[in-house]
């Protein structure tokens, strides 16, 4: 039975409850009745919804562990190996998010294309720093110049009044 | 005659310069995101949606479709050259297309493919255009009730004929409908759903963020986890002689070309179904209807044929409920109507009457998109070949890059990039626990319509619920909403019987 219960299958099923569970508590500050004439509250959709969202993941939940541990369950969730990397991307991409409105994306965007193209990827030098050093080029042409749309750039604002002069 | 002068007019809108030119952009570049194994359409509309603020709104649609258009073109390519289906809406073309790599026949294979394509697009995009104007003069009558029970019969398509677990499916529609609900109350304006009193949820969920996050973080980190090892690309080069010898061996195949591209076409209508289901069975038919069945999957040109021209027209298809009802037929035309939506051009039958210049104009651009792909296609294949071989660790740091910053650029929030990063690892998870992702997407797309239309039609009969099976559309909507549903549970019941020895 334990053994059931800790199955991938049955996991995300539980935890697909709590959020449910979650979402329904949220919802309920706004009315989730009926309003008289005018329909349901501004609460109803969204807590009836996750309402039928909780009791489909408790169907699966319910469904997983009662089937038990089969041959198939015992396969590992992650490909043998693999999940290195995908918690090594995962990581380097919450790192470069929190750093943009620190240092800038011009700084956070190559570092995190330097990790990623020549230690993670393995991929020369010349790949790695062409690649690297025109990105925030184009990037900076195409969203700043052409869209008018500013990336964050922390303490390196004061370096692009220069270009800002020139190209605004 | 009326469609051919407005078709016309169309014609004036798309062989426009800029809009020659952002076909011709969309298209190579939709073929080379259909030609990468891992993305397709969807991942390429998702990740270059943002980029299209550069251009007009309408251009910036036309550039979409052309996009779409090629990455379905775009798919095969990999499925021949690397026996890995470009697309989910590819794989089907592995069967036969691989083997006939293997016999050093890549180049007929690929030729077969796109003339296949070529033809699936003309002749959906020709049904499109006779269906696409009385679709939208039938959903003219609709009102709110109408509306509500059509999106509840799209999302029941889901459960019924998606082929995922239903219990699931359910799941995910329910959640990326209370996704939709994040922020203002649409009727008072009251905030709802604003998580742990974060200032970025009074905007809402955006459908791009899901999207972002779902079909490009989430799908590099799916891929990233599958591909171990790289996979060899075979060599393919293309002469004007075997060009020549091709279209001859196409020629034969109309009849399968022909019923593919009509099958691909309504198949492609269903918002569960689409392009990946269409072009199976399409080769199902090709074998089943073939004198010489056991050829199939040893290299039959036929077996490329068929799921070529039903992919394609699969995609012209999704395309029209999405236009005329504003209900989209495949997770990658949610997002073209959720970025119409954006841009202040309501999909649906007003559309056709206020915007006809935009509505010919895209209609139009089908036409064009279709010509420019075949040619671009046939045109690049070496280059195809040199991109294939490009390591795997470039795509994706240029993907990962476009995620992050064109997350950034629409709403200019670092929150919503967050929100990306979350939707990406979760969608990853959730994707390798078997559930379907196509469905949450749109969910949130639709989920304003639904919850709007659901309100309204309540406050116009003063709250009573009959109203939605009482009127007659409506009614009819209802009732096919409740056969889908039920389907998955006659289907055990069946088996079960079966099962059950007498």
């Amino acid at each position: 039975m334990l053994k059931s219960l800790l199955k991938p299958e049955s996991l995300i099923a539980a935890a697909l409850m709590g959020l449910a569970a979650y979402l329904m508590w949220h919802a309920t500050v706004l009315p989730i009745g009926w309003d008289g004439a005018r329909g349901p509250g501004g609460g109803a959709f969204p807590f009836w919804l996750s309402a039928i969202m909780f009791v489909a993941a408790a169907g699966i939940f319910l469904r997983s562990v009662l089937a038990g541990v089969r041959p198939e369950d015992l396969k590992p969730f992650f490909e043998p190996g693999m999940l290195g990397p995908v918690l090594a991307v995962t990581l380097a991409l919450g790192l470069t998010i929190l750093l943009m409105p620190i240092v800038g994306a011009y700084i956070a965007i190559p570092l995190f294309m330097l990790w990623y193209l020549r230690f993670f990827g393995r991929n020369g030098w010349l790949v790695t720093l062409s690649l690297t050093l025109t990105t925030p080029v184009a990037l900076f042409f195409f969203f700043e110049v052409a869209l008018l749309i500013l990336l964050p750039k922390g303490f390196t604002e004061p370096l692009f009044f220069p270009l800002y002069a020139m190209f605004f | 005659m009326e469609i051919l002068s407005l078709l016309g007019q169309g014609f004036a809108t798309s062989l426009l310069p800029l809009n020659i030119g952002i076909v011709i952009v969309g298209v190579t570049l939709g073929l080379f995101i259909g030609a990468m194994p891992g993305l397709g359409s969807v991942n390429g509309v998702a990740i270059v949606l943002p980029l299209t603020f550069i251009v007009p709104p309408a251009s910036a649609i036309i550039f979409l479709a052309a996009l779409y258009y090629g990455a379905m073109y775009g798919g095969a390519i990999s499925s021949i050259l690397l026996g890995i289906p470009g697309s989910s809406t590819a794989v089907a073309t592995t069967f036969d297309g691989r083997p006939l790599a293997q016999q050093g026949k890549a180049g007929l294979a690929l030729i077969a493919a796109a003339g296949a394509s070529f033809v699936g697009g003309t002749v959906s995009v020709i049904l499109f255009t006779l269906f696409a104007v009385p679709l939208a003069d039938f959903a003219l009558k609709f009102g709110p009730a109408e509306n509500f029970a059509l999106v509840l019969l799209a999302f029941t398509t889901f459960v019924g004929l998606g082929g995922d677990d239903a219990l699931k499916t359910i799941l995910m529609i329910c959640l990326g409908l209370v996704l939709s609900t994040v922020g203002l109350d649409l009727i008072t304006g009251q905030p709802r759903l604003v998580f742990f009193d974060m200032p970025g949820f009074y905007a809402g969920i955006s459908f791009l963020v899901l999207a972002i996050g779902v079909y490009g973080i989430g799908e590099v980190l799916w891929t990233l986890e599958k591909s171990r090892t790289a996979p060899t690309v075979t060599p393919a080069r293309v002469t004007y002689a075997e060009l020549r010898a091709a279209f001859v061996t196409l020629a034969r195949t109309w009849k399968t070309m022909v019923s593919g591209s009509v099958m691909g076409f309504f198949v492609g209508m269903l918002p569960a179904a689409g392009a990946t289901p269409a072009s199976l069975m399409a080769y199902g038919i090709a074998k089943s209807t073939s004198k010489q069945p056991e050829t199939f999957g040893k290299g039959n040109v036929e077996g490329v044929v068929a799921p070529e021209t039903a992919n394609n027209a699969a995609s012209t298809g999704s395309l029209l409920p999405m236009l005329s009802l504003g209900i989209p037929g495949s997770p990658t035309t949610a997002l073209l109507l959720g970025g119409m939506v954006m841009w202040g051009l309501m999909p649906g039958p007003m559309l056709f009457a206020e915007q006809a210049d935009f509505v010919w104009g895209l209609i139009s651009s089908l036409y064009t998109a279709n010509l420019a792909a075949v040619l671009i296609n046939l045109a690049l294949i070496p280059l195809f070949v040199w991109a294939l071989k490009m390591p795997f660790s470039v795509l994706c740091t240029i993907v990962l890059v476009l995620c992050i910053v064109g997350g950034y650029a629409p709403g200019q929030r670092m929150h919503d990039v967050w929100l990306i990063l979350g939707f990406g690892v979760a969608g990853y998870l959730l994707r390798k626990a078997d559930y379907p992702m196509a469905p949450l997407v749109l969910a949130l797309v639709l989920g304003p319509v639904m919850e709007q239309s659901f309100r309204q039609a309540l406050i116009a009969a003063q709250g009573d619920v009959t109203t939605f099976v009482t009127r007659p559309l409506s009614g009819t909507f209802i009732a096919l909403a409740a056969v889908f549903f039920l389907l998955p549970l006659a289907s055990k019941l069946r088996k079960r019987r079966v099962s059950r020895p007498v």
